[in-house]
């Protein structure tokens, strides 16, 4: 069985309101190093058998037909899950 | 003058829009996501909630309902100058919509991240639409809003377009509840057959039952401006 990762990130010029939050506690917690987070999505995708380009292609295809509104968020990455994920 | 109301599967306000209709001397036609068919209605209202559970995103789901498909050929493309099957998305209903692409925009998490209810006051600047022909122009009214992703975003080319062509139907007054850009509370197609608002009008439509501070009608010229629209159309 493949799997196909997909993830979705907010555009950077959309404020992001949970990433605004997230770094706000973690100056909370004293992890003051960090300026800035952004909070996204990643979907996995599981398929009988390999992973191919064809496979690929319809998963990049899925992402911005359904997994994504290309108006506030872009599709930053269609890959092949590693075995190790 | 028959008025659709598209119930989906987490859809809340479906009642309030088919009575509001029925108030406004219409006939409320209740419609099911699953059916492609609208029943010849001759207006339709996506009512508040929250469509499939809002998994995913809010009305991304729902978009691609089979009703949804027939409303979509029926109202045409947001730019279109004909005049389409008149539609009003109220809250989760205007998420569908710029979902469906019928609006442009997107509908996003409100800026400080709560749940905002409150009685909202709104001043009303289009109102050569099918859902706001019965409102004087510049009129302010106060109508019930609640919303948790009500923020309005666009980028700036389509924010600049929407208020040159006179297209935001709606703006916040008196505190922008969800940072909404340039305090837009809501918008219409080219036509103005196709408005998305944020607030709740249906909530609004009798009396004593409305915010406090007003005769508690301020929502109901949004359904008898249908009425009207759709006869002179």
């Amino acid at each position: 069985m493949g799997r196909v990762v997909i993830d979705v990130m907010p555009k950077p010029e959309i404020l992001d309101p949970q990433g605004k939050a997230v770094v706000g506690a973690l100056a909370r917690l004293g992890f003051s190093e960090f300026d800035g987070a952004r909070q996204g999505k990643r979907f996995e995708l599981e398929v009988e058998g390999e992973v191919d380009q064809a496979v690929l292609d319809r998963a990049r295809e899925a992402a911005v037909t359904l997994l994504s509104n290309p108006v506030i968020e872009d599709v930053v990455a269609v890959r092949a899950a590693s075995n190790q994920e | 003058m028959r008025i659709g109301v598209v119930t989906f599967p987490g859809t809340l306000d479906d009642r309030d829009a088919l009575r509001a209709i029925r108030i406004a001397g219409g006939t409320p036609v209740s419609l099911w996501h699953g059916d492609d068919d609208i029943q010849g209605v001759d207006a339709v209202v996506l009512p508040g909630g929250f469509s499939y559970g809002d998994y995913l995103r809010c009305g991304a789901i729902a978009r691609f309902a089979p009703v949804m498909n027939t409303i979509a050929k029926l109202a045409g493309p947001p730019d279109q100058v004909a005049p389409g099957l008149p539609v009003l998305g109220i809250c989760n209903g205007f998420q569908v919509l710029t979902e469906s692409h019928l609006l442009p925009g997107a509908l996003v998490r409100n800026e400080k991240q709560q749940f905002v209810c409150r009685d909202q006051k709104l001043r009303i600047e289009r109102t050569s639409t099918s859902w706001t022909n019965a409102y004087s122009q510049n009129d302010e009214i106060v109508v019930p809003l609640k919303n948790g992703e009500g923020g309005f975003v666009a980028d700036e080319p389509t924010l600049d377009r929407l208020e040159g062509e006179g297209r935001v139907v709606a703006r916040y007054l008196e505190g922008n509840p969800n940072g909404s850009y340039r305090d837009i509370a809501g918008i219409s197609n080219a036509s103005g057959t196709v408005v998305g608002l944020m607030p709740h009008p249906e909530h609004a439509t009798e009396a004593l039952y409305g915010p406090e501070g007003t005769d508690g009608c301020d929502g109901l010229p949004f359904f008898t401006s249908a009425l009207q629209g759709v006869l002179s159309a």
